[in-house]
């Protein structure tokens, strides 16, 4: 089953990071990656920009409406996420706790299986 | 990342929300300072035993208030009167920790804390430095750095803009909606002055400068996730991440200035100038133009072109044209004639410049501009008079050289020019 892992953290803190904060905490996740990605396991990973760069459709009373923001009051942000195929909830769970391990940002990371998958053509 | 380094990003990431709900507190600059300062010894001490709290901002916000208040108490103890004003609102300081974190307090409170910082007596550089001071925790010795002064004078220097800030009184009060927007403008208008104290520097003194530049960035980013509706503070951050996007490509390896049309554009920082462009695409939807937008938007038009001979001057020299209506200034109508020299020739740029001179006379891009312009026009003598003017006005030694290496192109071409005559 494909997995979805998603990314919350408080984005106040990954954004105070300096860039070479950033590169390590980005290397150490890469790392954690690399032996998924050989096993062929690996799916799409993504890093999403702030939230301040976000924009929301919302349909109101029928009608759609873009709105600038997520607009969550909330601590920690969706950041990003990783897709990975496993073949039970227990590697899905490893693989999330070897990435906590080396992301000192105190997020958590929600695990959800993927019900639908249409594999992009598009390069980031 | 080490223990330490998480904790002290996590202290200077909650610092302006705590220092903003002290200051409300205490209404006391120095009081609010040294609660935060001892919420902070607290949290060195408790949060490696203890985990991370979930909300460091509420921790330091709750400890740093007790202790605060211990301290006032122990003060009026030794007083002959209580001096029970000194605290906000006791009934306040008793109340749950539910409504401390309270959501429309905590953007008042920051947007005041930076607010005291852009007393309109101080001058600008005050200003920053002690916004870096007290918003941003900045060390005074690095702020010195930044600043490229001594310690102690940047001590004193921040200490009389404190004494400044305190005898003006905070504005206490909750700001109704358009003083609330009057103090927004303030402070990006100080936002944009800690970036361009940092980003006005030459190769020497980079390293030291360009952490303003990053904390102008983080400051703007800190704005807009207060104010996530204002197309200005998206422009305003907008413009900062595009400009410093280019930072990596703006020196070459002898220290010399790269104009951004020789700059390797394969240097600049692409994520930066993704999340810039997406906010210029948001800010413009809201269909309110800026002079932040407007100036972001000119960035992003030099970001979005992949080769210097892809830039759409034309759209350029409008957005210029918008800008000088309305924020008109000759410095502005200056960089104008900088794209209208690519639209139209270099003699309409000379002709939209030459009434500026009088007004612009000590400043060194007019005349590196002019004498540009005129040595595109194959006019050697005054060009060379407008460089010599223009190096004499120099800011940095970068500066100098680069219009050092226009002249030596001159002398050159004249050399030519005299010898092919001989030969004739």
């Amino acid at each position: 089953m494909l997995y979805a892992i998603l990314c919350y953290a408080s984005e106040d803190v990954v954004c105070s990071w300096s860039k070479e904060q950033d590169d390590e905490v980005m290397a150490n996740l890469l790392n954690v990656q690399e032996k998924y990605a050989t096993a062929g396991r690996l799916g799409p990973v993504a890093r999403l920009l702030p939230t301040t760069a976000a924009t929301t459709l919302r349909k109101v009373k029928g009608e759609s409406v873009v709105i600038d923001g997520p607009f969550a009051e909330t601590k920690e942000q969706f950041l990003g996420f990783y897709t990975l195929e496993c073949a039970d909830l227990d590697e899905a769970v490893e693989f999330a706790r070897e990435l906590s391990e080396v992301n000192p940002s105190g997020g958590s990371y929600e695990i959800r299986p993927v019900s639908v998958f249409n594999p992009s053509t598009a390069a980031a | 990342m080490t223990e330490l380094a998480w904790i002290s990003n996590a202290i200077s990431t909650a610092r302006p929300q705590a220092m903003g709900a002290l200051l409300r507190y205490f209404r006391d600059l120095d009081a609010a300072e040294e609660a935060f300062q001892d919420a902070c010894l607290r949290a060195l001490k408790n949060w490696p035993k203890n985990g991370p709290p979930r909300d460091p901002a509420a921790w330091l916000i709750f400890v740093g208030r007790n202790s605060g208040i211990d301290a006032v108490r122990k003060r009026s103890k030794q007083a002959p009167l209580p001096e029970e004003d000194q605290i906000s609102d006791l009934e306040d300081a008793e109340s749950d920790i539910a409504e401390r974190l309270d959501g429309a307090h905590y953007r008042d409170d920051i947007l005041r804390l930076l607010f005291i910082c852009c007393h309109p007596d101080l001058p600008a550089t005050q200003q920053i430095a002690v916004a870096l001071r007290i918003v941003s925790g900045i060390t005074v010795k690095q702020i010195a750095r930044a600043f490229l002064v001594g310690e102690s004078a940047m001590e004193q220097r921040i200490t009389r803009a404190k004494a400044r800030i305190a005898d003006a009184g905070v504005p206490f009060e909750t700001p109704g909606a358009v003083e609330r927007s009057e103090r927004l403008a303030a402070v990006a208008a100080m936002v944009y002055l800690i970036f361009n104290e940092g980003y006005s520097t030459n190769s020497g003194e980079a390293p030291a400068r360009a952490p303003l530049c990053e904390e102008a960035i983080r400051l703007a980013r800190l704005l807009l996730r207060l104010f996530q509706t204002e197309p200005e503070i998206m422009g305003l951050t907008a413009l900062l991440l595009l400009q410093h996007a280019r930072a990596p490509a703006r020196f070459d390896e002898n220290g010399e200035i790269v104009l951004l049309e020789d700059q390797d554009r394969s240097l600049w920082s692409r994520k930066m100038i993704d999340e810039g462009l997406a906010l210029v695409d948001k800010a413009l939807r809201h269909q309110k133009p800026g002079p932040y937008q407007v100036q972001a938007a000119i960035a992003a038009l030099h970001a979005r072109a992949e080769k210097p001979e892809d830039t759409d001057w034309t759209e350029i020299d409008l957005l210029y044209s918008l800008l000088e209506q309305m924020q008109p200034s000759p410095v502005v109508t200056l960089n104008r004639a900088v794209a209208v020299a690519k639209v139209r020739g270099p003699e309409a740029a000379l002709a939209m410049i030459e009434p500026l001179e009088q007004r612009l006379s000590g400043y060194f891009h007019f005349f590196g501009l002019k004498g540009g312009l005129l040595m595109q026009l194959g006019r050697g003598e005054e060009a060379r008079v407008a460089f010599d003017r223009a190096i004499a006005l120099a800011n940095t030694a970068a500066e100098a050289a680069h219009i050092r290496m226009h002249i030596d192109r001159l002398m050159k071409e004249g050399a030519a020019k005299a010898a092919a005559k001989t030969a004739r």
